[in-house]
């Protein structure tokens, strides 16, 4: 048996009724990480005792939980109490927190197995996972194209079989165009659905945690694990958690599913469009009503929120300053030469970039023609979807224009880059809920991304929907061709 | 002379602002911290609620309008003594504006307006030894939840600044919010100063003082920084806008900022925090928390025990000792009395060995009883005052004090009518300019049998005694 060809479904199932101890869940995890990894570099650290003493604790009959047993891969952007977490950074390549982010205390009180960091665009900010300043993550269903960002190492791990499951983080796609990018599972919850305590900021308003999986019952699972009220996170919403399972295998059919016409705009590769109209199509054969919608203030999106990200990242970036913890420059004269040298050898271009441009955009007369103006439009973009929402239950597009692209071909552009995030930035700036599940591929091979966009607390329609598409096919459960 | 205080009291919670470390004041550096309040990566600040009850206490017994919509902002700025390189505060929507308090200077009352009132978190403390290169950050206060009040403009006079410090103090310790200690750091004070011609109307280039140390250091600095601008002006120079530290030990204001490295500190709403509404049944709650307010306690002692409005004044300037006063009525002591007693005996007490009422041994009751000796003539005055300093710290019980000093007030008819003919007979020059009309001679002679017997005598049976054996 290859426990790792197993959904975290399957293996919770199996260590559950002791079919299979969770350490020989784990050794086969490890075993494939070992003879895949050197090439994929989708991990930046691999907690192995951790790891084998969780194992063993499942298996002894001490840790039990929805998650028993699971490998779970945890992006390095979040605290994990005693292992490294750098952000892919250099300011924290040291970094050991004295304390577990809550999405992490929550994976191990649900008897998760924590494999190890994996890889990111440093400190979230990208859309190739090429920012690190480690390492650069590859595609696994081609080495020799990117796999998407932020969560490029997640997304990765996941696809390559190296973990069950992972935890990713979406601000402006981060979770949903890497899992399109890498032909699996990712769903970024409404905000305020997950605690973002121990989250490292990227964008404090649009920062979520969320699944990236094999599947949406993996998906389901792993979201009713994370999601909850946190009392740590002032942002976190007072909510009942809904059981996720239950109603995944409602379908489809009466429902009325928007395609909002702004997304199927030019710059789309064509094959990227072929497949999503064919899901539509899917849809309509399975009874559901697909209604036109119209989301008019989509084309503000990407200058709304490279406004609102990066100026509120150069606030939550301010703390890495060489003082207390952290790089600090070997040398330096003075207080002020001690900032800038830390500064700048512990961030990299695309950080320093959008620090330069979010402290521009609250500087003192011109914080009204930016920043204020970009809350107000950020409105807009909510309101088109409250209208969207008197017409249909759910919204479906594509989730990236263009499927994964080669290494090196959009580094030297950023504003080419951030027009990756041009169908998946409105999500976070409205705070709505969205997943992005395998919908075909191109020709070449490469995963296409079909997103599913849901009501504000409303994941239970959005996983049931992606879930209706998924039975159809068997796009996610095919393998990256690595061996 | 033109001037606003900018007041900044540590709110009396247990935990800090954002987080649940202790408020404890003297621990060991870096050890009252958190992930939150040192800013680690991924820690979130949320809101202690108690804090904002107090602040809201503060601004009802400040007569403030409080808002029915507030929130938090960011001022962002590097520092080392700031952990997160922003300080979470309030910019445009404070949690209440346009208050007041009256303050009396030299028997005249004026009004002045508070502008705002927010609330912010503090920042740590730098160290910095002498003769070492490096500074030391002690994170212990960083994220201790602070008030900050804002006056207007409307004082005139370093003493009515000093009047409006002392009361704001009072209100503040009064209604439980804070402890208002200068020397803990619970309260610290900065000045804005200008001046202007007389009859002039318009507000004038200001100048702002920090470090402020005490009440006096206030006095001092505003008079000399008003002399500074006046001499500037008068050389036909101009104010220039900055920060200027008092530099106490040569007691004079130095330039401390200058224009080129003044912040921009990019304020923006704070995304980690949900603005907050309040409703008028929390209003009202917060309302019905707040104890007697030191002007309406000095009314009703005018009214239900008949004080004097300046003694009044003097007991309720301070809760404790107010309270202390209220005890002492209830262990039966005539209010007059206690009145008395607190402000010669008591007060100066306090005062001098830097104690709380929560130090004095004597308890109401004793305390009532001596006060009866007095009123009954079993001891004087003085004696009382002397029983007093024996039994305050000590609780030895009044009587037996009385017995032991041997203080006991003669009232012996006989033996003051044997100490008055004998202060009679060895004085006949006073007995005769009595006898020939000098009243003064009398009390000469008064004042003659207290003495032979060492202040023991009832003074008022002596003066009827030699009254009545000079008549003969």
């Amino acid at each position: 048996m290859d426990w790792t060809r197993k959904s975290a479904f399957e293996i919770r199932e199996a260590v559950s009724r002791r079919e299979v101890l969770a350490r020989a869940v784990l050794e086969a995890h490890l075993a494939r990480i070992d003879a895949v990894d050197p090439r994929l570099h989708a991990f930046l650290t691999v907690s192995r005792d951790e790891a084998r003493a969780q194992a063993d604790a499942v298996d002894a009959g001490a840790a039990k939980g929805p998650l028993a047993g699971v490998p779970v891969a945890v992006k390095d952007n979040m605290c994990t109490r005693g292992v490294r977490t750098t952000c892919a950074s250099r300011s924290l390549e040291q970094f050991k927190p004295p304390y577990d982010a809550t999405v992490v205390t929550r994976l191990r009180e649900a008897g998760a197995v924590l494999l190890g960091k994996t890889n990111l665009d440093e400190f979230a900010m990208g859309s190739s996972t090429e920012n690190s300043a480690f390492q650069k993550t590859l595609n696994p269903w081609d080495l020799s194209r990117i796999p998407g960002g932020s969560s490029g190492g997640s997304a990765a791990a996941v696809a390559a079989d190296l973990a069950a499951c992972a935890t990713g983080s979406d601000t402006g796609g981060s979770i949903r165009q890497p899992a399109a990018l890498c032909g699996v599972t990712g769903l970024k919850p409404t905000y305020g659905r997950v605690s973002r305590y121990g989250l490292v900021a990227f964008a404090s308003s649009l920062d979520q945690i969320g699944p990236m999986t094999k599947d949406t019952r993996d998906a389901a699972l792993l979201l009713s694990v994370l999601a909850g009220h946190d009392p740590m996170d002032a942002t976190s919403a007072p909510l009942v958690v809904p059981d996720y399972l239950a109603a995944l295998e409602k379908g489809v059919k009466g429902m009325r599913l928007g395609l909002p016409r702004e997304y199927f705009g030019s710059g789309m590769d064509p094959e990227v469009e072929a497949s999503v109209r064919a899901a539509v199509a899917t849809y309509a054969r399975l009874g559901a009503e697909v209604v036109d919608v119209s989301l008019p203030n989509t084309s503000h999106g990407i200058a709304t929120y490279y406004l609102v990200a990066p100026a509120e990242a150069s606030s939550n970036l301010a703390r890495y300053d060489g003082v207390h913890y952290g790089h600090r420059a070997a040398t330096y004269e003075g207080l002020l030469s001690m900032y800038s040298r830390s500064r700048e050898e512990g961030f990299g271009a695309e950080v320093k970039r959008r620090i330069m441009l979010g402290t521009f955009a609250l500087s003192a007369g011109y914080y009204d023609a930016y920043y204020n103006k970009a809350l107000k439009v950020r409105r807009l973009i909510k309101q088109d979807f409250d209208r969207a929402w008197e017409r249909v239950d759910a919204i479906v597009c594509p989730t990236s224009p263009i499927p994964a692209f080669k290494v090196g071909e959009k580094s030297d552009d950023p504003l080419a880059m951030y027009l990756c995030d041009v169908l998946t930035v409105t999500l976070n700036l409205a705070g709505l809920p969205g997943v992005s599940v395998p919908c075909g591929f191109t020709k070449g091979g490469l995963p296409v991304g079909l997103q599913v966009i849901g009501k504000a607390f409303d994941e239970e329609t959005v996983l049931r929907v992606a879930r209706a598409f998924e039975r159809e096919t068997d796009f996610h459960r095919r393998q990256a061709p690595l061996e | 002379m033109v001037v606003g205080l900018e007041v900044h009291v540590q709110l009396k919670t247990r935990t800090k602002l954002f987080c649940g470390c202790p408020t404890a004041f003297g621990q060991e550096p870096n050890t009252q911290v958190c992930p939150v309040c040192l800013g680690l990566p991924g820690a979130l600040p949320v809101l202690n609620r108690r804090a904002f009850d107090l602040g809201m206490r503060a601004a009802l017994a400040l007569n403030c309008e409080i808002a029915r919509f507030t929130k938090f902002d960011r001022k962002n700025y590097f520092y080392p003594d700031l952990p997160k390189g922003y300080q979470i505060s309030q910019y445009d929507l404070p949690f209440c504006r346009e208050g007041w308090l009256d303050v009396e200077v030299e028997g005249k009352t004026s009004r002045i307006g508070i502008e705002r009132i927010h609330l912010e978190e503090d920042a740590g403390k730098l160290v910095h030894p002498d003769r070492i290169p490096y500074s030391l950050v002690d994170l212990n206060r960083t994220g201790m939840p602070l008030c900050e009040v804002v006056s207007k403009p409307d004082m005139r006079l370093p003493e009515e600044a000093h009047a409006y410090l002392t009361s704001l103090k009072s209100i503040l310790q009064y209604v439980d919010v804070s402890d208002c200690d200068m020397e803990k750091g619970t309260l610290r004070c900065d000045a804005n100063v200008s001046i202007r011609p007389r009859g002039e109307t318009r507000l004038l280039t200001r100048v702002e003082i920090k470090n402020l140390n005490s009440f006096k250091f206030l006095v001092k600095a505003l008079k000399h920084e008003a002399d500074r601008q006046a001499k500037v002006l008068a050389g036909g120079g101009r104010i220039v806008q900055e920060t200027r530290l008092w530099d106490q030990a040569a007691e004079v204001t130095r330039p401390m900022r200058s224009k080129e490295e003044a912040h921009d500190y990019r304020y923006f709403p704070e995304p980690d925090l949900v603005p907050i509404k309040v409703d008028d049944a929390w209003i009202a709650e917060v309302r019905r928390s707040i104890p007697e307010l030191p002007k309406a306690r000095r009314e009703r002692y005018v009214r239900e025990h008949g004080l004097k409005d300046y003694d009044a004044g003097v007991l309720t300037a301070d809760k404790e000792v107010a309270s202390y006063f209220d005890t002492l009525v209830a262990a039966g002591m005539p209010a007059a009395n206690a009145s008395k007693w607190i402000q010669k005996n008591v007060l100066a007490l306090l005062n001098d060995k830097k104690v709380g009422v929560d130090a004095l041994k004597i308890t109401p009751a004793q305390f009532a009883l001596l006060d009866r000796l007095v009123v009954e003539g079993k001891i004087t005055a003085a004696s009382g005052t002397e029983v007093f300093s024996a039994c305050v710290l000590t609780g030895e019980d009044p009587q037996a004090a009385v017995a032991r000093l041997g203080l006991a007030q003669i009232s012996d008819t006989g033996a003051i009518e044997e100490a008055c003919a004998k202060a009679i007979a060895d004085n006949p020059k006073p007995v005769a300019d009595y006898k020939a009309g000098k009243q003064a001679s009398l009390m000469f002679l008064v004042g003659q049998v207290m003495k032979a017997t060492r202040g023991k005598a009832n003074a008022q049976e002596v003066q009827k005694t030699l009254e009545r054996l000079l008549a003969l």
